[in-house]
């Protein structure tokens, strides 16, 4: 397990280099790996744009007959007042392009968001080997 | 880290070496629009074959870099993007609008110099 903690641009950069590298790590390759780092820094992105600060959770899971990358990006920020709407493709109230959220589920093979207002907010993502 | 940029002709040629932070990024597309005054350069070419990621920032801070170089007079060329970079691109629903790519140096050069004859 690996915990990034996400303060600063930069932290974005570090969060999916070490996403790729558990990725690689666990087996995975090419269009994956990118697939993944992609997702990481989507969800790493709106914890400094949404919360200011908060953490990625990186660790390595085993399915039933699989193993996998679980991402958990966590923050203590506003919440989302509407998931529904936040999943909605060009949706943003940041100037954002409001793909962050569904892009990155398209990338990942789970995806989940637990928010509350004030309190924060949670997307755990995950990709299975093939 | 910030991306060195050389004067190739009337061209100019930003050649990312390493992933770039959202900071180093802006000060890319704020050098290269600076550029393009500095040295009257008629097109700017950006090489991306690094990067691993093309992110939604990443794509939006390269739209208005394109934007902002046509504004001074200049066109953009995106050079490099990698197969997988396209394929999550296209899966996160990214869109380089109409800023012209091509698949190097070479092919980019080619593009400025038709466009600027």
């Amino acid at each position: 397990m690996r915990v990034i903690p996400i303060v600063s641009d930069t932290d974005i950069v570090e969060a999916r280099m070490a996403a790729r590298s558990l990725a690689k790590y666990i087996g995975f390759d090419g269009a994956d790996l990118v697939m993944i780092a992609t997702a990481v820094s989507e969800v790493a992105r709106n914890i400094i744009q949404y919360a200011k600060s908060g953490e990625v959770v990186l660790s390595v899971v085993q399915g039933r007959a699989r193993r996998g990358l679980e991402v958990v990006a966590r923050d203590e920020g506003p919440g989302i007042a509407d998931i529904p709407q936040a999943m909605i493709d060009g949706f943003s109230t940041s100037r954002g392009l409001g793909l962050g959220l569904p892009g990155s589920k398209r990338l990942m093979d789970e995806f989940m968001v637990e928010s509350r207002i004030r309190q924060g907010t949670t997307v755990t993502m995950r990709k299975w080997l093939r | 880290m910030r991306v060195p940029i050389l004067k190739q002709g009337r061209f100019v040629i930003a050649s990312i070496q390493s992933a770039l932070t959202d900071d180093d990024l802006l000060q890319l597309r704020d050098d290269l629009a600076a550029y393009v005054g500095k040295y009257r350069s008629k097109g700017v070419i950006v090489d991306v074959t690094v990067l691993d990621v093309m992110d939604s920032f990443a794509t939006r801070t390269v739209r208005d870099l394109a934007q902002m170089v046509r504004l001074r007079g200049a066109q953009t060329v995106i050079v490099g993007i990698q197969p997988e970079v396209a394929f999550a691109m296209v899966q996160l629903g990214l869109e380089l609008g109409d800023v012209a790519t091509a698949l190097d140096l070479e092919e980019a050069l080619a593009l400025l110099q038709n466009e600027a004859q």
